[in-house]
């Protein structure tokens, strides 16, 4: 299983990557493969607020449906519309072409709260 | 001691094919191999093989064996040749369904399949039941119970054994062999798609599955998980026991009216009850419905009409084949017509949905 080390983890299973001021979210490859086959992704609409913690959407396979919860919070600056029409994208590529959304950070502190991949690795195994 | 969770005799295999396996009714069982999708659509357009053994296995036989059964079943046992396989339930005197069931019958017993996750009471309520004449044994764990289905099963298991597979009716049995190993081959299925289901023994179940395999190998035959048989069953609107049916729920509401055999000869246990839900009619019916829009229903959920609830979702999941979220629930009797306009209740949203006619997959060859 795939843990890329310049990811950050949280123990919902959603990864970020930071890159100047914007966060990108996605779900990690032990979350895909835990759901199984991918159906359905409802996401927020760019510029919707979010904040840390809280719901930001769901995500339905076949037999499961899970709620995505947000590592940070900010102001959305970009939604993957691939995923509407093609969410099993996740599946395929969790870390890369099924990134969620991308979220302008307005608490940068957050980012300390959390996992490393070494971290995230123990918690899930 | 605490449920020890049990291995099927193909526990290696699975783990070596990659599956993702789960407690299920006590055993780990394999929920998906490569993928659900993917499995399913195997098993559709050409042929799978899926490791059913943690269904039980009871054998009745005694001289009074049929009469027991007739009395414990709601389908007509008397009606049953040697050799014959029927489906039918346990219900209780409400109604109420204890678990349904495949009765197959051989010249000196009678084997019942029940499921899983029911066995042990369906076992204390036959044994509760018990007359004279006849025997009743739990074996199930000494079988080991392989399901071949898909267009490509006659083709791929023929090849393993003597006895003539076009020649078996589906709902017959067959006694013979199957890679050398005496197996009982039933023309029996939950996918909706033409299949078998063999019975061996334990010592021989490793055996048997990859002689399947290998069998198979020209038709790409892939191990199915648990995942798709139930994805499978729902598109031709098999019933699960404990999401469709239960003790809450009637054999006739369920659209079982055609394995409840009122008129048969003797009573059986729920006769009285259901004879008089015919008699004034139903209440509520098991209907199929397609959702409109980017969600799925799932058991429990509220089924609304003309802003009343009207009764609920008791299986939903996505179509691989019709690619739109599917689903069965029970919903007011004077609702029940093809293309009434629902609501589901998915997480605070409502869906529109509409009534359609069962099944909604059928296989065409």
């Amino acid at each position: 299983m795939e843990l890329p080390k310049e990811l950050k983890y949280t123990d919902e299973h959603e990864w970020v990557l930071v890159e100047d001021n914007v966060a990108t979210i996605g779900i990690t490859d032990y979350a895909q493969g835990e759901l199984g086959d991918i159906v359905f992704v409802e996401l927020p609409s760019v510029d919707d607020e979010i904040k840390q913690a809280d719901p930001f959407g769901t995500i339905e396979a076949v037999k499961a449906v899970s709620d995505l919860f947000s590592p940070v919070s900010g102001k959305i600056v970009g939604v993957n519309e691939m995923l509407e029409d093609q969410p099993e994208i996740i599946n395929a590529s969790p870390y890369d072409e099924g990134w969620m959304i991308k979220v302008e950070l307005s608490d940068v502190s957050e980012l300390d709260s959390l996992l490393s991949a070494d971290d995230y690795k123990q918690q899930i195994s | 001691m605490k449920n020890i969770v049990k291995k099927t005799a193909l526990y290696d295999i699975h783990k070596k094919a990659g599956a993702k396996l789960v407690e299920f009714a006590g055993y780990y069982m394999p929920i998906q191999y490569k993928g659900i999708n993917d499995e399913h659509k195997r098993v559709r357009s050409s042929v799978g093989i899926f490791d059913v053994s943690h269904m039980g296995e009871f054998e009745i036989s005694g001289a009074k064996a049929e009469e027991f059964l007739q009395y414990m079943t709601i389908n007509d046992v008397k009606n049953l040749a040697v050799n014959q396989v029927q489906y039918s339930a346990l219900c209780y005197e409400d109604g109420g369904i204890v678990d349904d069931l495949l009765v197959y019958r051989f010249q000196d017993k009678i084997i019942l399949i029940v499921n899983a996750s029911n066995l042990e009471k369906d076992f204390l309520w036959l044994k509760d039941h018990l007359i004279d004449g006849v025997e009743l044994k739990n074996r199930s764990d000494e079988f080991s119970l392989l399901a071949v289905q898909g267009r490509k099963a006659e083709a791929t298991l023929q090849k393993l054994t003597d006895s003539n597979l076009s020649q078996l009716e589906t709902y017959w049995l067959t006694e013979g062999k199957v890679a050398g190993i005496p197996a009982m081959i039933a023309r029996t299925g939950y996918t909706g798609e033409d299949g078998f289901e063999v019975m061996i023994e334990n010592k021989h179940a490793k055996q048997t599955w990859q002689a399947i395999m290998e069998a198979g190998k020209e038709f790409e035959i892939e191990p199915i998980g648990l995942g798709a048989r139930d994805t499978l069953r729902l598109e031709v609107k098999y019933c699960l026991y404990g999401n469709d049916i239960d003790k809450t729920t009637n054999p006739l509401e369920a659209g079982l009216g055609w394995i409840t055999k009122l008129n048969k000869d003797g009573d059986f246990i729920g006769s009285d009850v259901l004879r008089k839900v015919k008699e004034e009619g139903l209440s509520r019916r098991l209907i199929c419905f397609e959702l409109a829009g980017k969600a799925i229903p799932r058991h429990g959920y509220k089924i609304m009409a003309e802003g009343e609830e009207i009764g609920y979702v008791t299986s939903g999941m996505y179509s691989p084949i019709l690619n739109k979220p599917i689903g069965l629930g029970y919903v007011l009797i004077n609702k029940t017509k093809i293309g009434t306009q629902l609501t589901i209740d998915i997480r605070d949203r409502k869906f529109p949905a509409t009534i359609v006619k069962p099944p909604f997959y059928k296989r065409n060859y």
